[in-house]
C-alpha cells in the first residue's frame, strides 16, 4: 500500500490521519489488545493455578488422546489437526483480504466460503472433542475420601514426575498399555501415595492402599451436570478441568463470533455492497479478528496442550 | 508489492506456521530427555523451546496475516507497545501476589 508523505510536524495537528489507518480498523485492533489483555489473564491464572496444583494436574498428553474413528492412545494428534485447520482458515482469510484489495469480487466470495467451513469445522472439533472430555475414559478414575486437607481427590491422575518413575515407563511400554487400566490405577495410586498415611498391603508384590475401591468411588469424566460438576473430574485438579472449559469455551465462543460475523459478511459481498461501496475494508476488519482468534489459539495450544 | 509476490509471501507464512506446529507437535511427542532434563531459569528446555516457536508464529500472523507489518510506525507502536508493557506487567502481578495462596495451601 503506498504510504503518503506527512511531514511529522503537522501530523497530529488535524484534519488528517496519522496512522493512514480508518476508524474502524483501529478501533478494531485496540478491541484486540483489550482482548489479548483478557485471555493472557486467563492463560496466567491457569499457569498459576497449575503451578500451585503440580502435583495434582494432569499431563495433557494422557488426557487428550482420542482421534477420531481409531481407538487407541494419540496424544496430540487430534489437537494438532484442529490447530491445522484454524491455520488453514486463517490463510484463506487473509487471501480474501487480499482479493478484495484488488476488487477481486468472486475471490473474496472463495476464499470467505473456504473460512466460513474452516471455521465451522473447528467448531464441530472442539464439539468433538469436549464430548469425549465430559465422558470420560472406560475405566474412569477413584474419588478417595482423605486427600489433602481431608478434601477428597482423584486417585489415579498422573503424577507430573511419574514419567520418571519405572513403574510408569512399565506401564506405558509394559503389558498395561492402556493407562487407565484397574492394575495401572493401583500402580499410579502407589506412586503418588506412597508418603501418605493410608494403610497398605501387599498384593501381587505391589504395595496398594486397603480399600481404595471401597473407600472411593469411580469417576468418569469432567461432568458439566450433577452433584460432581465443575467439582470433581476423573483427570485431576477440579481446577484443570474448569480452565479447559472457561478457556477453550471462551475461544471457542470467539470463533462461533467470527464464524457467524465472516456469514454476514459473506451475503453483504454476495449483495454487492462492498463493490458499491468501493472497497473492501469490512472483510479487512473482520480478518483482523479472525487472525486474532487463530493467533489465540496458538497460544492457547501451548500452553495448555504442549507445555 | 505487487497482486504475486504478496500472494506468494501468504503461503510462504502458511508453510512456516505448519512446519513449526509439526515441530511442535513431534517434540511434544517424543519430547527427548536433553531438553526435558535440562532447566534455564525453571523452565525446561523443551517448555522453552514451546514458548519460543509460539512466539515465532504470533510474530508471523501479526505481521504478515494482519499487515502489522505494512502499516505506519505510530500505529505499529501504539498497538504493541501496550501489549509488551500491560501483559508481562499483568502477569507479573498475577503470578508474584497470587503466590500467597501457595503458603495457604502448602503452610
Amino acid at each position: 500500500m503506498k504510504k503518503k508523505e506527512i511531514q511529522n510536524t503537522d501530523i497530529w495537528a488535524g484534519g488528517g490521519k496519522p496512522m493512514e489507518a480508518s476508524y474502524g480498523k483501529l478501533m478494531m485492533w485496540f478491541f484486540l489488545i483489550t482482548d489479548a489483555l483478557t485471555f493472557s489473564a486467563f492463560l496466567g491464572a491457569y499457569g498459576y493455578h497449575r503451578f500451585v496444583h503440580f502435583e495434582e494436574w494432569p499431563i495433557a498428553d494422557h488426557v487428550f488422546t482420542h482421534f477420531p474413528f481409531i481407538s487407541g492412545h494419540y496424544p496430540l494428534f487430534y489437537v494438532a489437526l484442529m490447530t491445522f485447520i484454524l491455520i488453514v482458515s486463517s490463510v484463506t482469510m487473509v487471501l480474501a483480504v487480499h482479493a478484495g484489495k484488488y476488487m477481486n469480487k468472486r475471490g473474496v466470495v472463495i476464499w470467505l466460503f473456504l473460512t466460513i467451513i474452516g471455521g465451522a469445522t473447528f467448531l464441530g472439533s472442539q464439539a468433538w472433542e469436549w464430548y469425549h472430555f465430559i465422558k470420560g475414559t472406560k475405566y474412569g478414575a477413584v474419588l478417595v475420601p482423605s486427600g489433602q486437607h481431608g478434601q477428597p481427590r482423584v486417585a489415579h491422575y498422573v503424577n507430573t514426575d511419574a514419567h520418571k518413575d519405572d513403574n510408569y515407563k512399565k506401564e506405558k511400554f509394559g503389558p498395561y498399555s492402556d493407562p487407565y487400566s484397574k492394575e495401572s490405577l493401583y500402580k499410579f495410586h502407589k506412586v503418588k501415595m506412597e508418603n501418605e498415611p493410608f494403610n497398605y498391603k501387599y498384593l501381587n508384590g505391589d504395595v496398594v492402599p486397603v480399600d481404595l475401591l471401597k473407600e472411593g468411588r469411580v469417576i468418569r469424566g469432567a461432568p458439566l451436570t450433577g452433584d460432581d460438576a465443575f467439582q470433581y473430574n476423573e483427570y485431576g485438579h477440579t481446577t484443570f478441568s474448569n480452565f479447559f472449559y472457561f478457556i477453550t469455551g471462551f475461544h471457542g465462543f470467539h470463533v462461533f463470533t467470527g464464524v457467524i460475523i465472516n456469514i454476514i459478511i459473506f451475503i453483504n459481498v454476495l449483495n454487492n455492497v462492498y463493490q458499491r461501496r468501493g472497497h473492501y475494508e469490512m472483510v479487512e476488519k473482520v480478518g483482523l479478528y479472525w487472525h486474532f482468534v487463530d493467533l489465540v489459539w496458538v497460544f492457547v495450544f501451548t500452553f495448555f496442550y504442549l507445555v | 508489492m505487487s497482486k504475486e509476490s504478496s500472494t506468494r509471501e501468504i503461503w510462504l507464512v502458511f508453510w512456516i506456521l505448519l512446519i513449526v506446529t509439526a515441530v511442535e507437535v513431534i517434540l511434544g511427542i517424543i519430547k527427548p530427555a536433553s531438553l526435558t532434563e535440562n532447566y534455564i531459569i525453571g523452565v525446561s528446555l523443551l517448555n522453552m523451546t514451546f514458548i519460543i516457536l509460539t512466539i515465532v508464529k504470533a510474530y508471523y500472523i501479526v505481521y504478515a496475516f494482519m499487515h502489522l507489518g505494512s502499516e505506519r510506525k505510530n500505529l505499529k507502536l501504539s498497538i504493541l507497545l501496550p501489549v509488551w508493557i500491560l501483559i508481562p506487567y499483568l502477569l507479573f502481578i498475577l503470578l508474584t501476589e497470587s503466590t500467597f495462596q501457595e503458603f495457604m495451601l502448602h503452610g
